[in-house]
């Protein structure tokens, strides 16, 4: 089974880093996977995207952008209300939107305009303020995928922040995966 | 169809492009790697001097001003009989020129990579393959790899075909910037020591030694400057047969081999799709697509650029009809397009009549998406199929004009 997961960040929040975490853990699980950014000049708050592939079975051979992605990961709330056309036209239909706000879950529900895709929102930015003093949400947005993605067991995911970062960067980073895990609300 | 064999279910390393050239550097424990450390260079040095730093590479490592100077210092490390490495893009490359002629003069062993990325202006730091085929004319070696995997293993090939005494000549490894370089996939590294045993140091009939005086690159004056250049090319001819060896020999180390040129799906097919680098994979998903349409299409895969692999002619003079796809644009050229040049040049000697159809794509970044690659294999079998003319001009894909 192929899946295809798109990040969606602005520059210096981390999404480029999140589709590299996937890829290692899905690479360190067994699995066939790629990783790649959007490849633009980097710059901080220009918005970004970066791509995920996995398989269970197939090798991954084709490096075209993810054009139809299975679930897209949106790091700042702004790409979703304030950009045209909206970034999950898309969505395959049953997708999901893992959303980082702070508003009232049901009422995002209502902001997005596809009625045939699910959501899952947990407010990633305040717990990387709390945990970071800064606002890098990827790893916290990962723990709120993890809630719906279940290919990759988590222990890999933390594996593969072992392997890429020093160690009490990579212990806070595993605590933000949990504290996004935790506070993920699913509404299908 | 499986493209490389390589990804067995094994636990593989999770490596980008620039770091899988940086393993396998490493572990055919090369001596000194020079580098022009900022932009366009890549994290292939920035990992390599890490690896010189924490003691895993036992290397010297010049910072030098320019890749003028890189590819210069380089040659008179290798010219002592030193293993030396260097890595370049686009602008550095170009850079490089006048040196790139030199080191295969010289009948310099090294070896190196090539992050392909579009040449200014307009200023463009993303990839197409304009550095890697404006290169192809300076003596050098040039293979091309499709994946991380075959960038690793094509540095590790690459040192010992250089070295070989029936060679001589430096090799230059090409892997798509960001397409290959920025993007993680499973690579599988081999044990170091097994690397060292298949690339073993060996002392060069000639080297620079104090001992044992000797002058390199030095003047060849109209009585002999011709001879030399004979010798190269011929040095350049024996690299395929040579490269056939390494390669066979490698497979029986590694369990990997690499054919200068690859066909897929060849056997029944109407037509030839010739590619290479990078989107290989893109242009073989695309293949497949228009497979199960009944659109029978093959795919022709160059791994080795320069010396130019004789069997491209002899399988595709099979086939009425090839399509070359392109990555970069042969500016007033006959074809417009360098592979398509080598190509209908190779057939024509071969007394071949198939028709060539040139497609043009990714140029300075443009993403390649699957529709694109889907237009090309469509495109292509609508003329097999004396649906289409044979256009005389490149078809350029995925632009607005």
């Amino acid at each position: 089974m192929r899946y295809e997961i798109i990040f969606h960040g602005r520059g210096g929040q981390g999404a480029v880093t999140a589709a590299e975490i996937m890829a290692y853990a899905a690479i360190l699980s067994g699995l066939y996977a790629q990783a790649f950014p959007e490849f633009g000049a980097e710059r901080r708050g220009a918005p970004v995207k970066a791509y995920f592939r996995v398989d269970d079975k197939e090798p991954i051979y084709e490096r075209n952008p993810v054009e139809r992605p299975d679930m897209i990961a949106v790091l700042d709330e702004g790409l979703i209300l304030r950009l045209h056309p909206p970034i999950y036209t898309n969505l395959k239909s049953n997708g999901w939107i893992i959303i980082n706000s702070s508003r009232d879950p049901e009422k995002l529900r209502d902001v997005v305009e596809r009625k045939d895709v699910k959501i899952a929102v947990v407010n990633a930015t305040s717990i990387a303020l709390e945990l970071f003093k800064r606002p890098i949400v990827n790893t916290t947005i990962i723990g709120a995928l993890m809630k719906v993605f279940n290919v990759i067991p988590m222990e890999n995911i933390e594996k593969a922040i072992r392997s890429k970062f020093q160690k009490d960067v990579a212990e806070i980073n595993i605590k933000a995966i949990k504290k996004g895990y935790e506070n993920t609300v699913v509404i299908e | 169809m499986s493209m490389n064999k390589v990804l067995e279910k094994k636990l593989l390393e999770p490596l980008s492009g620039n770091h899988a050239v940086a393993y396998a550097v490493r572990d055919c424990d090369v001596d000194v790697i020079s580098a022009y450390p900022i932009t366009p260079q890549t994290t292939i040095v920035e990992k390599l001097a890490e690896f010189v730093a924490s003691g895993e590479l036992d290397a010297e490592f010049l910072h030098v001003e320019s890749e003028h100077s890189a590819l210069s210092a380089a040659i008179g490390a290798a010219a002592s009989g030193a293993r030396a490495f260097t890595a370049t893009s686009s602008q550095g490359l170009a850079l490089m020129y006048e040196v790139l002629f030199i080191a295969s003069g010289m009948r310099i062993p090294m070896v190196m990579a090539l992050v392909t990325r579009a040449l200014s202006a307009p200023i463009n730091i993303w990839n197409d393959h304009s550095d890697l085929m404006a290169s192809q004319d300076t003596g050098w070696i040039q293979l091309v790899s499709t994946n991380n995997q075959e960038a690793y293993d094509f540095i590790i090939i690459g040192y010992k075909l250089s070295e070989r005494e029936d060679v001589m000549l430096p090799v230059m490894v090409a892997l798509d910037g960001y397409i290959q370089s920025h993007t993680i996939e499973p690579v599988q590294l081999e044990d170091p020591e097994k690397v060292r045993k298949f690339v073993p140091k060996k002392k060069r009939p000639v080297t620079l030694d104090p001992e044992k005086p000797v002058s390199f690159g030095t003047l060849g004056d109209p009585d002999w400057y011709y001879e030399f250049k004979i010798q190269q090319a011929e040095a350049l001819e024996r690299a395929y047969q040579a490269y056939k060896e390494v390669s066979s020999e490698f497979s029986q180390y590694f369990g990997r081999s690499y054919e200068p040129f690859q066909i897929l799906y060849g056997e029944d097919s109407d037509a030839i799709l010739v590619v290479l680098g990078a989107h290989t994979g893109t242009f073989l998903k695309a293949v497949e697509m228009a497979r199960r349409e009944g659109m029978k299409i093959g795919l022709g895969v160059i791994r080795m650029l320069r010396p130019f692999p004789p069997e491209v002619s002899k399988y595709l003079s099979q086939y009425s009809f090839i399509g070359v796809a392109d990555k970069a644009i042969n500016f007033g050229s006959a074809s417009g397009s360098y592979l398509t040049n080598d190509i209908a040049t190779s057939l024509y000697l071969e007394g071949a009549s198939s028709r060539i159809t040139t497609y043009i794509y990714g140029i300075g970044g443009r993403p390649v998406k699957i529709e694109d690659a889907l237009y090309v294999v469509r495109h292509l079998w609508r003329i097999s199929k004396r649906l289409e003319e044979v256009p005389k001009k490149p078809v350029f894909v995925g632009v607005r004009y």
